[in-house]
């Protein structure tokens, strides 16, 4: 595991889906669009596409931290 | 299964935060001076925060944060900042924060100047919200005398925030202080302390205060006596719905959750004890003499939350009322995060659908996958208050649930609510 996490903030969020796109073994999406993520950390494989759909979130939601805090 | 209410016990517990309303004058003769002057000298400092880690104090508006641990965090942000003294009560069955600004306004405000004097902060200022004028016009007066006698070292103010829910989650607080929106911020960080501006912030309910007064005054020891031994103290209580004397008490931590209900006298047999908030947690019978304390409330998946507990008589219909309080919360939520926003509303149709009667096993299911899916998922809490208000409706309800779910709803639920709201809930 890469220690590296996905977090999203809600309030940035509008339901666009690019990341559940790009990473579903990673974020899938509720009924009404907005991401789920599953808290662990990334396998090493996806570290890569985890950075371009932090990059690629059209309203700049996603974050990839070493490690959750609170 | 139901609870009926016993003879009151005798009331052996002696006040420490609800004493008689003071005047300044009465309060000094009681408390004695503020001292505070002596805070620049070091050991005052250390003294008075050893004696809060001693206390094991814990925040007394919803969240139980240790004081002592988030003073430190607001030191470690340097001085400058501002004392917030969170007198919001957004919770509708909340009356504790209302009712001690009002007989007690001294013992708030002097908590706030010490952990003003601890953390050099250059104001205090006093959150009441719109609406609540009596209250507002108490602390008015009290912080007039204050000035007047010298009693306030850090300059006093207040401001009226709207009353919202949600807007007294710190975060908003803080958040409508610097940009007059009262929108719960994301705190991914929550060791970081909250900011106004780029001055930190030390938020505190008004409760909360009014023990660190005492803790600073009297010591440690006092504080200690009373509750258990890994949770001292005692805390206010908001008890509500059926029963016939509906009020605030003061308790001690650890006593029996149906040993505090009794003291407003439940009107009729008793079927669940709604503990914490109306984000809380639905107690059914089997757990009506857990101590109303952290960690024996945590095993029971409840927790004391902003000091409400809410008795549900027999003649109510424990499905109905969660349906309304479920909606209320929906209605309520702050508009900003899609699972809240989109979540909350279809959570709150689910439980009105089956209170109806209307609701059938797969509406159950699809209610619970929705409840997994909410929870945890906004930027602040208020979801989670929801689903727990919700899941543990569906499982101390339940036979009512199976009745509900045949198209055989109990009689009670066209029954009006026994519930408070600032406005009428359509079910």
């Amino acid at each position: 595991m890469s220690g590296l996490r996905i977090t999203i903030d809600p309030v940035a969020c509008e339901a666009y889906g690019y990341c559940a796109e790009l990473l579903p073994e990673a974020i899938s999406l509720d009924e009404w669009g907005y991401p789920i993520v599953d808290g662990r950390p990334l396998h090493p494989e996806l570290v890569a596409l985890a950075k371009r759909a932090a990059r690629d979130c059209p309203k700049r939601a996603i974050t990839l931290r070493e490690k959750t805090s609170g | 299964m139901t609870h009926s209410a016993s003879p009151a016990q005798a009331l052996h517990n002696v006040h420490r935060l609800l004493g008689h309303p003071s005047d300044l004058k009465g309060h000094l003769d009681a408390h004695g001076p503020l001292n505070v002057a002596l805070g620049r000298n070091g050991s005052w400092q250390q003294g008075l925060m050893s004696s809060l880690e001693d206390s094991r104090l814990t925040g007394r508006g919803g969240g139980a944060f240790p004081a002592s641990i988030k003073l430190e965090l607001a030191q470690s942000a340097g001085g400058g900042g501002t004392v917030v003294v969170n007198a919001m009560e957004g919770e509708p069955a909340s009356d504790k924060d209302t009712l001690l600004l009002t007989r007690t306004p001294h013992l708030v405000l002097d908590g706030a100047q010490y952990l003003a004097a601890l953390c050099r902060a250059v104001r205090i200022v006093v959150c009441i919200p719109i609406g609540r004028d009596s209250v507002a016009a108490a602390v008015n007066q009290a912080m007039r005398e204050r000035s007047r006698n010298n009693h306030a070292p850090v300059r006093e103010e207040m401001v009226r925030p709207p009353g919202r829910f949600i807007a007294g989650e710190e975060s908003a607080l803080a958040n409508w202080m610097q940009s007059a929106r009262s929108l719960p911020v994301l705190r991914p960080d929550k060791g970081a302390p909250l900011r106004i501006g780029r001055r930190p912030a030390l938020v505190h309910n008004a409760e909360t205060l009014a023990h660190i007064a005492l803790i600073a005054r009297h010591g440690a020891g006092p504080f200690r006596a009373r509750g258990m031994t890994e949770e001292p103290g005692t805390s206010l209580v908001t008890i509500s719905g059926d029963v016939t004397y509906p009020g605030v008490v003061e308790v001690d931590r650890g006593t029996p959750l149906w040993d505090i209900a009794i003291r407003s006298q439940p009107a009729e047999p008793v079927q669940a004890l709604l503990v914490g908030g109306y984000g809380g947690t639905w107690i059914g019978p089997e757990h009506f003499g857990t101590p109303y304390a952290s960690i024996p409330l945590r095993t029971i998946g409840a927790a004391a939350g902003a000091g409400v507990i809410v008795v549900l008589g027999e003649t109510s219909c424990g499905l109905a009322e969660s349906a309304r309080i479920a909606r209320y919360l929906a209605d309520e939520n702050a508009g900003q995060c899609g699972p809240c926003v989109n979540g909350l509303p279809a959570i709150a149709d689910g439980m009105a659908q089956l209170a109806r009667g209307e609701g059938r096993y797969d509406d159950i299911t699809r209610l619970q996958r929705r409840l997994s899916e909410v929870n945890g998922r906004g930027a602040c809490r208020h979801p989670d208050g929801a689903v727990s208000l919700v899941r543990s409706a569906l499982a101390v309800f339940a036979g009512d649930l199976d009745a509900h779910g045949r198209g055989q709803p109990c009689p009670h639920w066209r029954k009006l609510t026994s519930l408070r709201f600032p406005y009428p809930i359509r079910l």
